[in-house]
């Protein structure tokens, strides 16, 4: 079959943030990657991404908003014709960023919320306070005329509050609202004692979600992700591991899947040696997990092997130590009791936040 | 949801971009962390949707274009499916 070409690029403009969530998606090293790209890095990087076949570039870090060049790179995105999309804490989103955002030519804005409470969310996200900047951003998006999306993480400490956060959403103005339960990897995965919800948490939570689905088709679009630990069959993570998807991470490492570093033993190539169309075609680290031939059984006899992919590398890896087995969270997986015992397992109050000395310690 | 009346002046949500792929030779619907494939009827009746025409006119504009009247009921189906997914909203 002839190889794909990617539809959509995620820029990690940088692993910089003010936020310490401890379920970031940045890998747990994150403090050992230093020598972000620099403005002509990135330009070159978003030209040869047209050229490949993306369409789409999301920029998202860390904290994007932190790059003095973020509107510029953005620019140059949409000269390229591509559809631009920027992910952000907000709360350094002024109306001065606002306003050059706007006049780059973003097409749309999301700002990441962790809860309805402003305690709950304070917390959450560490640091300094961030709640009330963050709802003042939304506030901002929808005055200079974005199109506004929320994303919010749930977790056992918020996942209650679903319908809050649909109202707050609602609220807001927003008309779209992501609600994506935590994909336990990296820092999630070594808080999962802290963020794993319990079983009927998750059941009412759906239920909410469907309703509010239903409720505001055509007002706004609600994404609700599902927890993978409590399904029957893996997400089908990336739609297909090196199929429409790639990310190049804030020092110029370019990944199958933001989180594909915490796959030890993958080696990956860097935009600064190599262009980006060489990479996404002939390095191992895409070429390794591409279509379905590679796959182990059971997923190889699985009539779902197109479907799911045989579901998430990373998870895999994390889990099991295997990049190549069955995602646990498959009820069909040889390792899926460690999912079993993970929700059996008593819940736990501390929580590792993301920062650059945890990050150092860690790794 | 309400029926799609032929008064309707549909239009493209400013978060919806239109792309012709020159890579893919296909035409694109780009969204926030989304992109559909269209076929010719659907980037067709999209390219259309400028908030000024109604949807009789589409239909009027689509069914010469093609000679059939048998449009109709794609153009209704098609601004149905863009309206609950928000990317298409229909001003009276």
């Amino acid at each position: 079959m002839e190889t794909p070409r990617p539809f959509s690029l995620l820029c990690e403009l940088t692993y910089r943030c003010p936020l310490q969530c401890p379920y970031c998606s940045n890998p747990i090293d994150f403090a050992r990657h230093a020598g972000e790209l620099e403005t002509a890095e990135w330009r070159r990087v978003l030209t040869e991404a047209a050229a490949l076949g993306v369409v789409q570039a999301h920029f998202s870090g860390g904290e994007p908003l932190l790059r003095a060049d973020v509107a510029d790179i953005i620019r140059h995105a949409r000269d390229l014709g591509l559809y631009t999309n920027l992910s952000t804490g907000g709360t350094l989103l002024t109306e001065e960023m606002a306003g050059r955002l706007r006049d780059a030519g973003l097409d749309s804005l999301q700002v990441s919320i962790q809860d309805a409470e402003e305690e709950m969310s304070d917390s959450m996200a560490g640091g300094a306070p961030s709640f009330r900047k963050k709802i003042a951003a939304a506030r901002l998006v929808r005055e200079i005329g974005f199109s506004l999306t929320l994303n919010v993480v749930l977790q056992r400490r918020n996942i209650d509050r679903i319908e809050a956060i649909i109202a707050m959403a609602e609220e807001l103005g927003a008309d779209r609202l992501e609600l994506a339960n935590t994909q336990f990897n990296g820092w999630a995965l070594r808080n999962r004692g802290g963020l794993l919800p319990g079983k009927g948490q998750v059941e009412k939570a759906a239920v909410a979600a469907s309703r509010a689905q239903e409720r505001l088709k055509g007002r706004m679009d609600i994404l609700y992700v599902l927890p993978d630990y409590f399904q029957q069959y893996p997400k089908a993570c990336l739609h297909g591991w090196g199929r429409v998807f790639m990310t190049v991470a804030a020092d110029g490492a370019v990944l199958p899947c933001q989180t594909a570093r915490e796959i030890k033993g993958l080696q990956f190539e860097n935009v600064r040696e190599r262009g980006l169309e060489a990479i996404w075609f002939e390095s191992e680290a895409f070429r390794k997990f591409r279509g379905t031939d590679w796959l182990p059984e059971p997923c190889q006899s699985c009539p779902r092997k197109g479907i799911d992919f045989g579901g998430c590398r990373c998870q895999a890896f994390l889990l099991t130590g295997d990049a190549t087995a069955t995602d646990p969270a498959c009820s069909l997986a040889p390792a899926h009791g460690l999912i079993e015992e993970a929700l059996a397992g008593g819940g736990d109050d501390k929580l590792i936040y993301r920062t650059v000395r945890e990050s150092l310690r860690l790794s | 949801m309400a029926e799609i009346s032929d008064t309707a002046r549909p239009t493209l949500a400013g978060k919806a971009r239109l792309k012709w792929d020159a890579v893919r030779e296909k035409h694109l619907l780009l969204f926030p962390e989304g992109v559909l494939v269209l076929n010719s009827t659907a980037h067709d009746v999209l390219a259309l949707c400028d908030g000024r025409r109604t949807v009789r006119e589409i239909i009027g504009v689509l069914a010469a274009e093609y000679s059939s009247d048998a449009i109709a009921g794609d153009v209704r189906e098609i601004l149905g499916k863009l309206r609950q997914k928000t990317f298409v909203t229909l001003d009276e």
